[in-house]
């Protein structure tokens, strides 16, 4: 009976998120082969994707482990760079695009792991709002380093400066610039595609899904719920911390990958405070530990902006409103009456076929 | 020896003497009681004895091993379990998960598994699942394995504190105050259980209660502490019928 009933409702609630991934992507893949997809829109779409791993990523630092961290838009930046670094030195290498990304999003996610490593030992020592403040100057130390990034190409190989494009001493016939300082990434190949969104995105829920029913998984969660306990039950908490935050790093890693690919130049301040706070208010306003939340914020709130751009100078203004109307009508009574009752419905359920049961093994 | 041996135990917090040369000495399979007025120092016992607060003088050996300075972690891993006075459920888990946070330690698979639920994964989830029913059983969770920790019954709470522990697999498990704000019949079911539990897990148990028919119906013997000093020990008869003890409890 247990085999068969287990984790019932929460594989159905996975299930239920898959679907709306899946039929969203077929639902526009279908409207863009159509040509009803406006440029604006259908331009959005590569960034949607990233937005919505990164919000996955932060959901997992914020709402699995229950820290806060304002720095994911840093390792957006670290997966970014260098996977941008990657695609483009191996454009000789490796000529098929979808390979190059997908070698691109693993570098990119690798050395945001690191950096992961390199805050979180640390940091992850600390609680509350001394992480967050940790991870804040992260972000801005991350930022500010990019700005004196130099990397160029040329026939003789990749190299590396920190101080201008001159001091690259590169072959003045074959050389190119890859990374110039405060104008980020150069002349990009844009390999990016929704369909690779999409597969990130699923690939995404698929090991954040599973991480959350595992053995790890629960030890996160259980840290969140009561560190004292946890520690008493004999979980390690910094090693295991240490896990989902690397892990989180990685996620937002093959995101800024992503996301850097889509476009022919990116400067590093665009993965600034500013970035960090947005992934944040997607993972706040879908609701915090609820990944399916999370998606749907950033596909919202990325488009919104976009198509409030005839309100020109009031753009901002219609988004903030809107943001404050979402977030009361997610605190409404209405809603707030709508979730007790279906939470009280279930409980009955269960009890019912608890009920049930007793009485069938009473009888047997 | 015995399998608990607390030497000269004490603690300071600033001027504040809470626990002051303490000698106790428990055998396995033991159930023994400690009890005292409230403030008397008994929790911070428990707190010493897992690691969570590191006593300033005085030593704990558990079957010989030192516990002073050892992390709550360790201790764990090392077969202590505990329960906690104000209930430390993990609220947001389900009461099977609850269960199966303790098995952390002793049912394990690789870091890659948890990712991709390929390899050890399904066995060991399964052997987790069903050694979690079998605790839950003894203590009438079972049914309600997929509810909610928080939406339990304070009673019902108190039970899973307990399977939790139980779940790490420990030779001394501490409970502390566990028929807090349970009625008389459900205090008589908790004596049943523990007594239960006790044989069939092999656990030695020393417990935290104010509710004296408890102590006095399972626990075999008793220590007495007041102003975290050891006031009195013994037999539970003996002990509750001190008139020193009873002075501490009632006053003059």
């Amino acid at each position: 009976m247990l085999q068969k009933k287990k984790f019932s409702d929460y594989s159905r609630s996975c299930i239920v998120t898959y679907a709306i991934v899946i039929a969203a992507f077929i639902i526009i893949s279908v409207l863009k082969t159509m040509g009803m997809l406006s440029s604006l829109l259908s331009g959005l779409l590569v960034p949607v994707c990233a937005y919505i791993v990164a919000a996955i990523a932060l959901n997992l630092t914020v709402g699995i482990m229950g820290e806060l961290s304002l720095g994911h838009a840093g390792f957006m930046s670290v997966g970014c760079f260098s996977g941008v670094l990657v695609a483009q030195s191996l454009a000789d290498v490796i000529p098929f695009a979808p390979v190059r990304l997908v070698v691109a999003m693993v570098i990119g996610a690798l050395l945001a792991g690191v950096m992961g490593i390199i805050i979180g030992v640390p940091a992850l020592r600390l609680k509350g709002d001394y992480l967050a403040i940790v991870t804040l100057a992260f972000g801005e130390i991350i930022k500010n380093l990019m700005q004196c990034v130099y990397v160029g190409k040329d026939v003789n190989g990749l190299h590396f400066g920190m101080k201008d494009q001159m001091a690259l001493g590169m072959d003045a016939a074959t050389g190119k610039m890859l990374i110039n300082g405060p104008m980020g990434t150069v002349s990009v190949t844009k390999i990016s595609t929704f369909t690779s969104g999409f597969v990130l995105i699923l690939i995404t829920l698929f090991l954040v899904f599973n991480f959350m029913n595992s053995r790890t998984g629960r030890a996160v969660m259980a840290l969140r719920d009561n560190r004292i306990a946890a520690e008493s039950v004999g979980i390690h908490s910094t090693k295991v911390k240490l896990i989902a935050f690397l892990f989180s790093a990685m996620l937002a890693g093959a995101a800024g990958a992503l996301y850097g690919l889509n476009y022919s130049s990116i400067g590093p301040v665009k993965f600034d405070y500013n970035t960090s706070i947005l992934i944040l208010v997607f993972v706040v306003l879908g609701g915090i530990g609820n990944m399916r939340g999370s998606i749907i914020a950033a596909a919202i709130l990325t488009v919104l902006p976009e198509m409030l751009r005839e309100f020109s100078d009031y753009r901002m203004l219609a988004y903030a409103i809107l943001l404050i109307v979402m977030m009361l009508a997610n605190n409404s009574k209405f809603k707030k009456n709508f979730m007790e009752k279906r939470n009280l419905k279930q409980l009955e359920r269960k009890e019912a076929a608890a009920r049930k049961e007793a009485t069938e093994h009473g009888n047997a | 020896m015995a399998m608990l041996e607390v030497t000269d135990l004490g603690i300071s917090f600033g001027g504040l003497r809470a626990v002051d040369a303490l000698n106790m000495s428990i055998e396995k399979g033991g159930l023994v009681g400690l009890i005292g007025p409230n403030g008397a120092g008994k929790t911070t016992v428990f707190n010493m004895l897992t690691g969570v607060y590191r006593p300033t003088d005085g030593g704990i050996r558990l079957d010989g091993q030192n516990l002073v300075g050892v992390n709550p972690q360790k201790i764990s891993h090392m077969g202590v379990a505990r329960t906690f006075q104000n209930i430390r459920l993990f609220s947001g888990m389900s009461v099977l998960d609850n269960v199966k946070v303790g098995f952390d330690y002793s049912v394990r698979y690789p870091l890659v598994d948890s990712f991709l639920h390929i390899g050890s994964y399904r066995k060991r989830e399964r052997e987790m699942d069903e050694r979690a029913i079998d605790i839950l059983k003894e203590f009438d969770l079972d049914r309600q394995y997929d509810y909610k920790a928080s939406n339990l019954p304070y009673g019902k709470q108190r039970k899973l504190e307990i399977a939790r522990a139980l779940a790490t697999n420990p030779k001394l498990l501490l409970l502390d105050e566990p028929a807090a704000g349970m009625n008389p019949q459900e205090t008589g079911e908790l004596m049943e259980t523990i007594q239960h539990v006790r044989k069939k897990y092999g656990v030695t148990i020393l417990l935290i209660e104010h509710d004296m028919k408890l102590v006095s119906g399972i626990c075999e013997y008793i220590y007495v502490l007041n102003f975290g000093r050891e006031l009195a020990k013994g037999k539970p008869a003996d002990v509750l019928n001190n008139p020193e003890v009873i002075t501490a409890y009632l006053g003059e």
